[in-house]
């Protein structure tokens, strides 16, 4: 790995590429970030000016998809962001080092780049048994985040694991296990939502934090507005079938082959908010919507609890029964109906057998 | 200062309300057309709130033709937004009656849960739907019963639907637009705006069940009780 000193550029320059890839590349990364035409010449600076990054990688309780998705980056090219982009230190899955010599970096890194040093996590810490349900290193898993987290300049939450909790957190959630704004509270956390994040969202974000050193603007629950601002609903290429009232109604139907709205089928467009509809996935071949599945909602909080995938309605779990809002609404105005049609019967009933003490102060 | 005046107010109109002959019609005063008003644009509008947002929630029948020739679900939903707005500047034209207006406006916002008073006309209204006792206590305005169900399933539900309905609305109307900013705050309280849509949907069977209560609630007391006139 290279030392601090060393710039993106100087790096691609030794690879052997020339100036005018160089600004290719930069003029390209800006347009995938929606940054201004101008602001290229300002990565070009910043790349050509600024020591490259040091990245740490811990992987806690995960299933590596986040890791697997960053590897097939094709706008900025993985190769680029890991091998001249960012100086990417510790990453127990896909580094040479192995055993102490691989913890060591960790510490090394803590001390040498203090405070400037970025940690991107992937997975999350298990919090019951003090953290026994995932140990990594001979220790629990929560206490190198915690150690690592204190020294570190932003934190990057990778996925929903980091930034929600996702399977592992799911009812019963046996392990304890924690999305990472619950261990660590003191330091500005980018969630990057998603099972797994979109590979250009991933590599996008390590180009714009390498790039101006700092975290881009981030919404209401924490995540980069660039990549999470809009639904998968308000740039789906089906929304003019949603607006017509064109809806596929079983998976084999005429509808499902015409390419109508799979909302009636579950699709979580309309309340999940992430870049699938917009950057598309492996290079922009696809999306789940577009090959005819609807949206799981995976870059949303609990998304493993609100029931079925394939229900419009979200499964609400009390009382040990599962129900949705209109079975339960149905059930509760039903119950009601009966009650107020007995009331008036018997209230008819009193009437006839009461009339008597009535007859007097009837107004109307 | 201005909660201390309105709260000041409401303690004046609590009394008033005490002190009002429980006997006598309202009638049709300038002091009640604003609330009959307001109340049957609300009714309407709820009707048509509660029937475009049970169609949005379960979707429409797929509709034939090109999606360029139909704008079936657009059209549902630009009525369920559009009577929103009706209904909550209805609302917010409600609260600022029941701070103008007399001591019986103020009684569905109002709940003096802590006076005795209150909790023994409760009884008794119980006992009166409960066959138990032959005179109703109160004949103006609503009943303490009535004023529970009021508050607690209509205030209540309505401000939560109102919320929620702006907070989802802003989705669609992207982050930066007033209604997001406005109600944004919802989705810090419920992070999965799935949960808002369950929660928004649950409002509408809770106001279905108070419908059905409620008419029936007035078209008995209309027939019954020589109390207020049903419209």
């Amino acid at each position: 790995m290279g030392g601090p000193t060393e710039t993106f550029y100087s790096v691609i320059r030794r690879q052997g590429m020339t100036r005018r890839s160089f600004h290719k590349f930069c003029s390209l990364t800006a347009a995938s970030l929606g940054l201004d035409p101008l602001a290229a010449s300002s990565i070009a600076n910043a790349l050509e000016t600024k020591p490259r990054v040091p990245v740490i990688w811990l992987h806690g309780l995960e299933c590596t998809c986040c890791s697997e998705s960053f590897i097939r980056s094709a706008h900025p090219l993985i190769k680029d962001a890991l091998l001249s982009m960012i100086s990417l230190d510790y990453d127990d899955t896909i580094m040479a080092a192995a055993g102490h010599q691989a913890e060591a970096i960790l510490e090394e890194t803590r001390a040498k780049y203090k405070g400037r040093y970025v940690l991107a996590v992937e997975g999350n810490p298990p919090l019951n048994e003090g953290g026994m349900f995932c140990i990594d290193g001979g220790k629990p898993f929560v206490e190198k985040l915690r150690s690592m987290a204190e020294e570190a300049m932003a934190i990057i939450a990778w996925g929903t694991c980091a930034s929600w909790g996702c399977v592992q957190a799911a009812k019963p959630n046996p392990t304890g296990a924690a999305p990472i704004d619950k261990v660590i509270t003191n330091k500005p956390i980018i969630k990057v939502p998603g099972c797994p994040p979109i590979a250009e969202v991933m590599s996008g974000l390590v180009t714009f934090i390498t790039t101006f050193g700092k975290l881009p603007e981030l919404d209401r629950r924490g995540c980069p507005s660039m990549f999470y601002s809009e639904r998968i609903h308000d740039k789906c290429y089906r929304r003019s079938h949603f607006d017509a009232g064109q809806f596929v109604e079983e998976w084999d139907d005429k509808n499902a082959r015409k390419g109508y709205c799979l909302y009636k089928m579950g699709c979580k467009g309309p309340t999940t908010y992430n870049a699938c509809s917009a950057i598309r996935w492996n290079g922009g071949v696809s999306f789940p919507i577009q090959s005819g599945h609807g949206c799981f909602g995976c870059s949303e909080d609990g998304f493993w609890d609100k029931g079925s995938f394939y229900d419009r309605l979200a499964t609400i779990k009390q009382f040990g029964i599962e129900e949705n809002a209109d079975q339960i609404g149905m059930a509760a105005a039903g119950v009601v109906g009966l009650t107020v049609a007995a009331h008036a019967a018997v209230t008819a009933v009193k009437r006839l057998t009461h009339k008597s003490d009535r007859a007097a102060p009837k107004a109307n | 200062m201005f909660v201390s005046d309105v709260l000041d107010r409401a303690r004046k109109l609590l009394a008033s309300v005490d002190a009002e002959p429980a006997e006598r019609s309202i009638g049709a005063g300038t002091a009640y057309a604003p609330v009959r008003l307001w109340h049957w644009v609300n009714a309407a509008a709820i009707l048509v709130l509660s029937l475009t947002g049970y169609v949005i929630g379960t979707g429409t029948p797929a509709m034939s033709g090109e999606a360029s020739g139909n704008f079936l679900f657009g059209y549902i939903r630009f009525a369920h937004f559009s009577t929103g707005y009706v209904l909550s500047i209805g609302f917010l034209l409600r609260i600022y009656w029941a701070l103008i207006g007399n001591a019986h406006a103020m009684q569905i916002f109002w709940l003096p849960l802590w006076r005795r008073r209150f909790w023994r006309e409760v009884y008794h209204e119980i006992r009166w739907y409960a066959f138990l006792t032959v005179e109703p206590e109160r004949r103006l305005g609503h009943n303490r019963l009535a004023q529970l169900a009021m508050f607690f399933m209509f205030t209540q539900t309505m401000t939560f639907l109102v919320v929620t309905g702006f907070a989802l609305y802003g989705q669609g109307a992207g982050t930066d637009s007033w209604q997001y900013k406005l109600f944004g705050w919802v989705f810090s309280i419920w992070p999965n705006s799935q949960d808002v849509h369950t929660g928004h949907h649950l409002g509408l069977w809770v106001i279905v069940t108070f419908a059905l209560v409620h008419i029936y609630a007035a078209i008995r007391e209309d027939s019954c009780s020589a109390g207020a006139p049903l419209l």
